[in-house]
């Protein structure tokens, strides 16, 4: 890829649509009805003549609809500007982009620190719990939304990618292409048991008063740092932390003790301090829930059809979030059903953040397939 | 020009003789509308001939990184994996042909690849390069280590590390239990041969076998 033609997509923004009403409330899957439902996303590149352009772009467990491009002062663009923009792999030239935040999120879209409609208050603990396929019907609305009755692909990393998977199970109709990197189709009992750790820690905090904490003037500010700190060290690999750290020490002048001392400490701390600014105790509850009840083989297996989604499954060789082994288990799901599948282990020191870091192996992955997906198109 | 394209199932759509000698004869095994799993795709030119003019469908399976992404940009289905290691990958009977073409000479494990076609499909389409042609013989009486048009590199550079002649990989077939269907082998320069055994495996510079697993 060459350097005149990639470029930022500048400033964008992020927008909010009423998608579900309390009289036109969303249906959950548990049963349970939900309304209002505000969206917040955000589009790049033009939707052509006959929507058959459209890209979704699936966030993971902690990011937002700020994809690409820049907030208006930010310094930082968004959380997969190293993928989307101008000549990038997700040609915003060529395709319509839309991102969204997940429902049950807290970055725009309708969360459990939502005011409830009838007393104002949050909902805390009494939002329902929603499961990935209620994220893929709020993507649905959002694309029918904006004109878009088949996407041309959706693309997703963890999280992002299970959602990306849920929707070509139960409306592969609606979808022609799957792309699905460092994802799984079914946590582990160790996936869980780091997931239940985090949840524990936010749910023990004092501070957390049984999900009352935005009434109560409190946050659990201790316990959501200490689930962001735990999880962030799922996210490398051992060698990108010792790459990035080895055993140094934070300060010239060492300070033996129970403290921050060594820089890895440091960079943990600093990490679950700077999720308190941008996330909910709450929505990363019910999010990471979501994540472990999602087992979409046993409940929709893959539907033989006479024009069958395309996938494309990546994982990268040093994630032991969702090892390589997750992806194969997915493709091999999807060979089972006889669908076209495309797998690659792609080569990457960092672990499961590979999937948003520039890798020139990977990026010429997304971008042969995209381009023949827009060449085949619906 | 060669005598594979007038085989009668190379006559749908565009003729088999645009893909190599070789690919062209493999194709001409396969039915229409099969799902074929090609190990050692390359860049997937069997396949996407396949899909695009006899109405097969399938997946490719390739190790080659740059050869694996110019399979995804021209829209074949392609499985990055090791067939020495990661063929239990595919369930048994879940394709309906399994095609090595040139690749048996460049894996570790011949037999237990081959052992896995065989549980993968009910037929099998091997396409191999022959050690035992008269040329590479000679080559050898003259004291160097073989080398033609069909085994281009030294040996200090060459990808093909399992030689075989006709005769000693007809012996592994017959050890496996597959039954040969049909055998086509050819010279250096494409023609079809007609004779067999000995005089073959002396004659040929290649040859393409079709299976069946003996289940």
């Amino acid at each position: 890829m060459s350097a005149e033609r990639t470029g930022s997509l500048g400033v964008t923004r992020t927008e909010v649509v009423r998608l579900f009403t309390e009289d036109e409330p969303l249906r959950l899957a548990s049963g349970r009805a939900l309304g209002p439902v505000d969206v917040a996303y955000e589009t790049y590149g033009t939707l052509n003549a006959d929507a058959s352009n459209a890209v979704l772009v699936c966030h993971a467990l902690t990011g937002d609809a700020h994809a690409a491009g820049f907030h208006e002062g930010d310094k930082r663009p968004g959380w997969w500007d190293t993928l989307i923009g101008p000549g990038k792999p997700l040609d915003t030239d060529r395709f319509f982009v839309i991102c969204s935040n997940l429902l049950g999120g807290c970055q725009g879209t309708t969360g459990p620190s939502s005011p409830r409609p009838d007393t104002g208050e949050p909902y805390g603990l009494d939002f329902p719990l929603v499961l990935m396929e209620d994220f893929v019907n709020v993507h649905r609305a959002l694309a029918r939304h904006l004109g878009v009755g088949k996407l041309l692909a959706a693309i997703g990393g963890s999280m992002g990618g299970m959602q990306v998977l849920d929707w070509s199970l139960r409306y592969p109709e609606e979808l022609a292409n799957a792309i699905i990197v460092a994802a799984s189709s079914r946590l582990t009992a160790q996936n869980i048991a780091f997931s239940a750790v985090a949840r524990r820690a936010i749910v023990d905090d004092p501070d957390f008063r049984d999900g009352r904490y935005a009434a109560e003037g409190t946050s659990p500010d201790v316990g959501l740092a200490i689930a962001r700190m735990m999880a962030h060290i799922t996210y490398m690999s051992e060698d990108a932390l010792d790459e990035k750290f080895g055993r140094t020490y934070q300060q010239q002048v060492r300070k033996p003790g129970f403290g921050i001392d060594f820089a890895v400490e440091s960079y943990l701390d600093h990490q679950g301090q700077a999720f308190l600014a941008r996330f909910d105790a709450l929505s990363y509850l019910y999010l990471t829930r979501s994540m472990d009840y999602f087992d979409p083989f046993a409940e929709t297996p893959p539907r033989v059809r006479p024009d069958p989604v395309k996938y494309l499954v990546l994982s990268f060789d040093s994630d032991w979030r969702f090892d390589t082994e997750h992806s194969r288990r997915i493709v091999r799901h999807l060979e089972r059903g006889r669908l076209p599948v495309t797998f690659r282990e792609l080569s990457s020191p960092w672990g499961h953040d590979s999937f948003l870091l520039d890798n020139d192996d990977y990026h010429a992955t997304v971008r042969a397939y995209l381009d023949r997906a827009l060449e085949v198109g619906l | 020009m060669n005598d594979f394209s007038a085989h009668p199932s190379a006559r749908n759509g565009r003729p088999a003789r645009d893909l190599r000698v070789d690919l062209g004869l493999v194709a001409a095994q396969i039915p229409a509308s099969s799902r074929v799993l090609d190990l050692g795709c390359g860049t997937g030119t069997l396949l996407s001939y396949l899909m695009a003019e006899r109405d097969c469908t399938g997946t490719g399976v390739e190790i080659d990184p740059q050869k694996v992404v110019r399979a995804i940009r021209r829209g074949v289905p392609v499985i990055e994996l090791d067939l020495d290691r990661q063929l239990d990958q595919f369930s048994d009977n879940s394709y309906d042909v399994c095609v090595l073409s040139r690749t048996l000479q460049t894996i570790q494990r011949p037999a237990h690849v081959l052992e896995h076609m065989g549980r993968i499909a009910n037929l099998m389409v091997v396409s191999v390069p022959n050690f035992g042609w008269w040329g590479h013989r000679l080559r050898l009486l003259g004291g160097h280590m073989p080398m033609s048009k069909e085994l281009p590199y030294s040996w200090y550079d060459t990808p093909n590390i399992r030689h075989t002649t006709l005769l000693d990989l007809e012996e592994l077939f017959d050890q496996l239990g597959f039954v040969v269907e049909r055998k086509y082998s050819y010279t250096l320069r494409g023609r079809r041969l007609h004779m067999q055994g000995h005089i073959s495996n002396l004659l040929a510079g290649a040859a393409v076998y079709v299976l069946r697993p003996g289940r």
